[in-house]
């Protein structure tokens, strides 16, 4: 089962007037292995994963999402064939609780999603389906707060909560640690280890401790293109990409 | 701290009070009021009919339509072609075919105007609407821009709509349950679609939700709503013309909304009242000296409204909120 590809991205390109932000990127996300994007502000991480999620439309390329094509499909259409995403700046429901932010992604996947008449509230497997999001990723007890006022990391929770109510295979998360404190990264760290199980999952991430502990196969971005794609520790030995992008950091 | 809804969809319970005092008042008028007041607060009523119908763009999906007043015009129309010169219509299929004339026409005209966003969205629904004002306008078959009489009230057996008495109960009895369908429409998963179109529509589309099919079925609703305001509004005034689309009334309508307070639907009807009762007060203004203070009516309301929302934000319904809370929950309105 661990070697099922579930997202398989062929030479994807995207541009932007003269400027490729993404050129000839292929990727696969398999079942049960996180497959992390790193490189430099401006590789094209996040354009990718636009173009996975359906928020752009690729120039020219394939995606394709458990083995149906989906390349240019509206994002609630990819939403629906199973992928799910976060963002890297916040995107929740600021003046709604908790709960209701969660319940709302929830509710997508239900049948009753278009009644008139009966409350929201009230329906069984939306309401577990949401309750499961929640615990998840640790926000029970903050059901009641409003969106808007709980805090960054907490917000963060809440931005995979959301996610998770969808109930997706294929996981985007884009830079899920940004802006948190070392004891919410350790947990988020913890949650992503615990979500790979059962997800084929990319994410895109600056934190390097938090990229190594994580990923399973790792793709290097600079400029919009691939340098390097492998096994983490082959990946780190790479002089392109030490070159390129590790070796100014560290 | 934390609320279980920090925004206006819930009414604190002052104002729920507030609300039912309010609907005592209207239930007993016309037995303490004069003709001649019982037939403005009918028209205030049809007009809170409207307003709500503008409240589920406005305030519930966060659609701010310019152009609302073609729907309530149309079914207006409708009724006028469908009396005949000699005798009443009956009530029971008017009704319905005129509600579903409007509706039509939003369902057509929301089919091009909800793909646009913000300002783009007030530009097309104006456009639209004024198409619909010229193509009556310049039409003396529609009518021309005298309009048309309605020469006899729509009869309904039971409901005989030429007698005053039941004309009000009957436009109170759909203010009543335009208000309660809005209310449970409100907290339905359609209306929590709604809401969640309304704060990040770009998250409605990540998490699955086709927002398109959401924002058109609103805007028919919301059309065939006004549809039955405006048919009722062309069964009391006994005449339609192109002024009923045009785009006064539409903003009279978005006023009336903010006015009243957006997105809880009691708040449309208290801004209906307030606006068509400050109207009235303003028109009515004494000249002094040489200066005619009623005829400059606009000027006081355009004051009026600017003073408003610049002390009370929420509308009146959030500040009568806030009042109460202060007070504690007295029955001061």
């Amino acid at each position: 089962m661990t070697n099922e590809v579930l997202l398989s991205a062929r030479q994807l390109t995207k541009r932007f007037g003269g400027l490729a932000a993404v050129n000839e990127v292929s990727v696969d996300l398999w079942q049960g292995r996180i497959h992390a994007v790193i490189g430099p502000n401006g590789a094209g991480k996040s354009t990718l994963t636009n173009l996975l999620s359906g928020d752009l439309p690729p120039t020219t390329g394939t995606v394709t999402l458990g083995g149906a094509d989906v390349t240019g499909h509206k994002p609630e259409k990819i939403s629906r064939c199973g992928l799910g995403r976060s963002y890297q700046k916040t995107n929740i429901f600021l003046p709604f609780t908790v709960w209701d932010n969660v319940r709302l992604a929830a509710q997508s996947r239900a049948p009753q999603a278009w009644r008139w008449l009966s409350r929201a509230t009230g329906f069984a497997q939306t309401n577990e389906r949401a309750e499961r999001a929640l615990e998840l990723a640790g926000l029970t007890p903050r059901r009641n707060a409003v969106a808007g006022i709980i805090s960054h990391g907490e917000q963060r929770q809440l931005e995979i909560a959301m996610t998770l109510a969808t109930e997706p295979q294929v996981l985007l998360l884009d830079e899920p640690l940004a802006g948190m404190g070392v004891a919410e990264a350790e947990r988020m760290v913890q949650l992503l280890l615990k979500l790979k199980q059962a997800h084929a999952m990319m994410l895109v991430e600056h934190d390097m401790d938090a990229v190594f502990a994580l990923a399973d196969h790792l793709t290097v971005m600079v400029n919009g293109q691939v340098i390097a794609s492998g096994l983490p520790a082959a990946v780190r030995g790479d002089s392109a990409v030490q070159a390129a992008y590790l070796g100014e950091e560290h | 701290m934390s609320t279980a809804k920090a925004n206006i969809e819930t009414l604190p319970r002052g104002v729920q009070v507030a609300l039912a005092l309010g609907l005592v008042a209207l239930a007993a008028f016309p037995f303490v009021g004069s003709d001649f007041y019982a037939q403005m607060v009918a028209r205030m009523m049809i007009m809170a009919i409207f307003a709500m119908s503008l409240d589920l763009l406005q305030g519930v999906t966060g659609l701010v339509s310019l152009g609302h007043a073609a729907f309530f015009g149309i079914a207006g129309y409708a009724l006028a072609f469908m009396t005949p010169a000699g005798e009443p219509v009956s009530l029971w299929w008017t009704l319905p075919l005129a509600v579903l004339g409007s509706a039509l026409a939003a369902l057509v005209i929301g089919f091009f105007v909800v793909r646009t966003h913000g300002i783009y969205f007030i530009m097309v629904t104006m456009a639209f609407a004024q198409m619909v004002f010229y193509l009556f306008f310049d039409n003396k078959a529609l009518g021309g821009s005298d309009g048309i009489y309605v020469n006899f009230k729509p009869n309904g057996g039971f409901f005989d709509l030429d007698n005053k008495l039941v004309f009000y109960y009957f436009t109170l009895a759909c203010l009543l349950g335009v208000y309660f369908f809005l209310r449970r429409l409100l907290f339905s998963p359609f209306g929590r679609a709604l809401a969640g179109i309304r704060v990040n529509e770009h998250r409605m589309c990540a998490m699955g939700f086709g927002t398109f099919g959401y924002k058109l079925a609103a805007f028919t609703l919301a059309g065939a709503l006004a549809g039955l305001a405006g048919y009722l509004w062309g069964a009391q005034t006994g005449y339609v013309n192109p002024e009923l689309m045009g785009f006064h009334m539409s903003a009279h309508a978005i006023m009336m909304v903010i006015l009243g307070g957006m997105g809880n639907f009691a708040g449309a009807i208290v801004g209906a009242f307030a606006f068509e009762y400050v109207l009235h007060v303003f028109k009515d203004l004494p000249t002094v000296g040489a200066f005619r203070l009623g005829k400059h009516w606009q000027l006081w309301m355009g004051l009026f409204i600017v003073l408003l929302v610049v002390f009370a934000p929420r509308g009146i319904l959030g500040l009568a909120g806030k009042l109460l809370q202060r007070k504690g929950v007295s029955h001061d309105q």
